[in-house]
């Protein structure tokens, strides 16, 4: 078992399971229970067939050519969550992304088949996500099945933690959890971009912790430098 | 006419998922990246560059989404 990348997909996962949970939650309130839990299965099912596909499909690249496909596209993905994380979090603070979805309330008398597609669509799309970060990961360190393990027990965990009370799960500050994934996702990409170009890391395997050093201590620069930008931006209007 | 719409769609979702709101910083890594191979290639030391090149890319970025009011 690959402990590492086992704990990085539980985490990248984290964010999109809670994304999930919300989504379901949501409309198992508001709207249908039943819809809510046939929507998420169907979205679930979605998300396994997506991952077996997409690792069939990176089964015949070599490991160096896979690795910098992998690392340039958690470059290109982890930079998108890693600048929302920095922005949204020097804007509205550490504690945003704490909260509900907006569900409509529009409840027919049937099975409410609007209620089981919002959940199937919240699970599908979220899903998709963590579909991409399980084989990316599962593939670059060869350890396939670490990452499914890491971010299956991110779905049961957050999951059940979901199901028995929302309350904890909306807690956790999303946007907080976005920018520490986002620079783990950049470090992963960096470090597996630069050994599938066989580029030598100081320390070898340590470099993926001052790589990640490097990046949380320039995000939180990065907040600083940011609010500043908004302040002149403000003063100058 | 539906495959090509279903085709086209499925792309531009992949695009809009991998490269988000601002491909330059994609473009800018993919310029490093070349750049860090040729480093190797030289037989010179190329591990600085690929970090320096990605928050390079982000900050750009959001110094150019704040100017935009984000």
């Amino acid at each position: 078992m690959n402990w590492g990348v086992l704990v990085s997909t539980f985490l990248a996962a984290s964010i999109e399971v809670i994304e999930m949970v919300a989504i379901v939650v949501a409309v198992g309130v508001t709207r249908s229970w039943r819809a809510a839990r046939v929507g998420a299965v169907g979205g679930l099912v979605v998300l396994i067939v997506t991952v077996a596909a997409l690792g069939a499909a990176l089964q015949g690249l070599s490991l160096e050519t896979l690795r910098l496909v992998v690392g340039a596209l958690l470059l290109a993905f982890g930079s998108q969550w890693y600048r929302k994380g920095i922005l949204i979090v020097s804007r509205d603070g550490w504690a945003t992304g704490v909260g509900d979805e907006d569900v409509d309330d529009d409840v027919p008398d049937g099975f409410d088949w609007t209620g089981a597609f919002l959940a199937f669509k919240g699970v599908s799309l979220e899903g998709l996500e963590v579909a991409v970060i399980v084989v990316a990961f599962g593939a670059a360190a060869d350890a396939i099945g670490s990452a499914i393990v890491g971010a299956a027990a991110s779905v049961v965990v957050i999951g059940a933690l979901g199901a028995a009370t929302y309350r904890y799960v909306a807690a956790i500050p999303r946007r907080a959890l976005q920018l520490f994934v986002g620079a783990m996702l950049i470090t992963f990409g960096t470090f597996w971009a630069g050994q599938g170009l066989k580029v030598e890391w100081p320390g070898d395997d340590f470099a993926l912790v001052w790589l990640g050093a490097l990046y949380v201590a320039a995000a939180l620069l990065l907040m600083r430098v940011v609010s500043g930008w908004r302040h002149n931006a403000a003063v100058a209007a | 006419m539906v495959v090509w719409r279903s085709t086209k769609a499925i792309v531009l979702f992949l695009v809009d998922y991998i490269f988000g709101d601002d491909w330059t910083v994609a473009a800018l890594i993919a310029l490093g990246l070349l750049a860090a191979w040729r480093l190797v290639d030289a037989g010179a030391a190329a591990w600085w560059l690929v970090p320096l090149v990605v928050l390079a890319a982000n900050i750009q970025s959001l110094r150019r989404t704040v100017r935009k009011g984000g």
